[in-house]
């Protein structure tokens, strides 16, 4: 689960991590309002999206009077911001957030993240701050630190030190960086996050350090724990159809292709998507029913699927373990006979039940296109797509 | 032979009483596995499926000599009962509940350390020796007895592959799921070292996917140390970059962990690499054939 800026600064605070001072606003009058009850003279105003790369893209600005502040944040509230992250569409901006400008010495970048190859958090940092980390890791791997914590004992005081001293920082520096490297584990450890960011890490002119941007997303599975932390999701930030999939218990992720996809398993629905790929067709999209889908979970994974219109044909390949075939059958017919579906439908079950499956499809008297194997299936679907569009 | 579990493994179930535990244990004794019993906290004493139900696995294990184990309990309290597992001395744990928090995983890692157990998910439909020992949620009856190890990440792609090779008349030594997680109890290498040691089984079939390093270390590891072909497959060609995609782990977060670089690595390092899931029953035969 991603949140925005403001709020991963909010929780930096709570663990005393230094960020500027500053405000979320709505409207226009309200960055105003924000910057004059900050003082000073400059100001930063950034949109507050789910989605990296605004600096590059005008969503972040170094306004030097009130008038720059009012006519930045009333030309990006209400617009669409488009990024790298952010697809074509781009995302609608509905606040920014407003802080004082900082004077900087130096950029620097420090991360923690579940590390997938030790299997343990790991903390990151590098001399070279405010890029994206990726880059810096395939282009200078040399200045990239990293520190793999143990879980029995937590992040170590000396491994801050160290991290600390690999990325060129010195005396009362180091000092104050591994107070906050440990300030971040804390942070991470006690929210479940995956992933929290902090880039650039600002070196002050004091030799203080300060959070000029923070990133932080958190373990779904974690947050049943977590209510302080599932109250920060933001809904308006997440696809419609992605949402409505998960309200119903399925996990739905939109492509560009024509043909839809209605898969039980994470792996079997790659698998289908890669074959309608293999066979010359574009997979329309990602949909896992999961296991013991129920007639009416299908009818909606079939809802949420046609809702895309460039969908032409419909690929549902079922392998039940944990499902049964005769419950997506009836899922099937309940489907073809309640929604108005005018895009051929190709049937591929196998597994629990899969001769009741049948018997409830073919006795149903409608309209699909059988399949038993998952080559046939999905070279049906690709040729049904075809012909359809 | 087979690995981690046969006719022999003593199998008890954690959460026992409940509803899934209940189906997938009886499921299990159907097809032969000598289920001896399972684990509810605050239910010992009790009979449940004319089985004796223990309070605690130190207390399962003494009294049946039990050595694997199948969790069922919910994802708040699994770690916890993958922990207790280990601790009671159990060889073998298959976690299959879904949705267990990543650092109760990290920290299940560490506490492994030490001690001499493999523990195989969370979020897996766990495994099969076809016809001796079922740990695990997978038809049973797709199973036949063979040469083919058997490791993937998902467990329906799992399926998919099996009914490929019954069709070709090639059955299983052992199949494995090892889950979807970025943290999971064993990675493909442990899998492969166990399949390489096994005499019955000539074939290894790695099933893949999108996320992490695994299938690549995996294979070079093989590639030095094991005699056996290995096949593999890697889902997710068309998955986007930086969307997870159903399975936690399973999400492109730089250009090593695409499948199409995945692939091209494991061709490199001399695996038979299969281009679409539905040719998998295919490439095995022809690999055994020579």
């Amino acid at each position: 689960m991603n949140i925005h800026e403001y709020q991963t600064k909010r929780i930096f605070s709570r663990y005393k991590i230094p960020v500027p001072a500053g405000h979320v606003a709505h409207s226009d009058a309200q960055a105003v309002a924000v910057a004059e009850s900050l003082g000073g003279e400059r100001w930063i105003v950034k949109a507050q999206v789910h989605a990296g790369g605004r600096g590059k893209c005008g969503g972040v600005k170094l306004c030097n009077s009130l008038a720059e502040v009012k006519e930045f944040a009333d030309k990006l509230i209400g617009s669409d911001l488009v990024t790298p992250q952010t697809g074509p569409g781009g995302k609608r901006v509905r606040r920014v957030l407003v802080e004082d400008a900082q004077d900087i010495k130096q950029e620097l970048y420090l991360g923690c993240l579940i590390d997938r190859v030790t299997q343990r958090i790991t903390v990151i940092a590098s001399a070279v701050g405010g890029m994206d980390i990726e880059e810096v890791a395939a282009s200078t791997p040399e200045k990239i630190i990293k520190e793999s914590v143990d879980p029995a004992v937590g992040l170590q005081d000396f491994q801050c030190r160290k991290i600390a001293a690999g990325i060129g920082l010195t005396g009362k520096q180091i000092i104050n960086a591994a107070t906050l490297m440990k300030r971040l584990y804390r942070a991470f450890r006690d929210t479940d996050a995956l992933m929290a960011e902090i880039n650039p890490l600002s070196l002050l002119a004091d030799d203080s350090l300060m959070a000029l941007d923070g990133k932080m997303n958190f373990d779904g599975n974690a947050l049943f724990r977590r209510a302080d932390i599932t109250d920060l999701r933001d809904f308006d930030e997440e696809d419609s159809k992605e949402l409505d999939a998960s309200q119903h218990d399925l996990n739905y992720i939109a492509l560009d292709g024509d043909v839809g996809c209605i898969v039980n398993g994470a792996g079997l629905a790659m698998a289908t998507m890669d074959a309608i790929s293999f066979y010359g067709g574009k997979p329309a999209n990602f949909l896992d029913v999961g296991g013991g889908a129920s007639p009416d979970k299908i009818a909606n994974a079939f809802r949420i699927v046609l809702t895309d219109s460039n969908v032409k044909a419909v690929l549902l390949n079922i392998f039940a373990g944990i499902n049964r075939c005769d419950w997506i059958a009836q899922g099937v017919v309940q489907t073809l006979r309640e929604q108005s579906v005018d895009v051929p439908v190709v049937v591929r079950l196998a597994g629990t039940n899969v001769e009741k499956g049948w018997e409830i499809l073919f006795s149903s008297g409608l309209e699909f296109i059988h399949a038993d194997k998952l080559d046939d299936a999905s070279r049906k679907a690709v040729e049904a797509a075809r012909g359809s569009a | 032979m087979s690995i981690l579990v046969n006719k022999d493994s003593k199998v008890i179930f954690q959460g026992f009483t409940g509803q899934h535990a209940s189906f997938h244990a009886e499921e299990a004794m159907g097809m032969g596995t000598n289920v001896v019993g399972g684990v509810t906290p605050g239910k010992g004493g009790m009979t449940h499926l004319g089985l004796p139900v223990f309070d605690t696995v130190k207390t399962a294990v003494q009294q049946t000599g039990a050595d694997v184990s199948v969790v069922f309990v919910p994802p708040p309290f699994a770690a916890d009962a993958i922990l207790e597992a280990i601790d009671a001395g159990i060889k073998v744990i298959v976690c299959i509940t879904d949705g267990v928090p990543v650092q109760d995983m990290v920290r299940v890692k560490r506490y492994l350390t030490g001690h001499d157990a493999i523990i195989v998910g969370p979020n897996t439909a766990g495994v099969i020796t076809p016809r001796e020992c079922k740990a695990g949620i997978m038809p049973s009856h797709i199973y036949q007895p063979g040469k083919v190890g058997v490791v993937s990440r998902s467990g329906t792609l799992n399926y998919e592959a099996v009914e490929q090779m019954n069709e070709l008349g090639l059955g299983q030594s052992t199949s494995i799921s090892i889950g979807g997680d970025p943290v999971n109890g064993c990675d493909f290498l442990t899998i492969l070292k166990k399949f390489s040691d096994d005499d019955d089984t000539e074939v290894v079939l790695m099933i893949g996917e999108i996320g992490g390093n695994q299938e690549v270390e995996a294979a070079r590891w093989a590639r030095e140390h094991m005699r056996k072909p290995l096949v593999a497959f890697i889902a997710g060609v068309t998955a986007p970059p930086g969307r997870t995609m159903g399975h936690a782990g399973a999400i492109v977060s730089g250009e090593s962990d695409t499948a199409q670089a995945k692939m091209a690595a494991l061709g490199e390092l001399g695996v038979h690499v299969v281009r679409s899931a539905a040719e998998i029953g295919k490439t095995l035969r022809e690999v055994l054939r020579g």
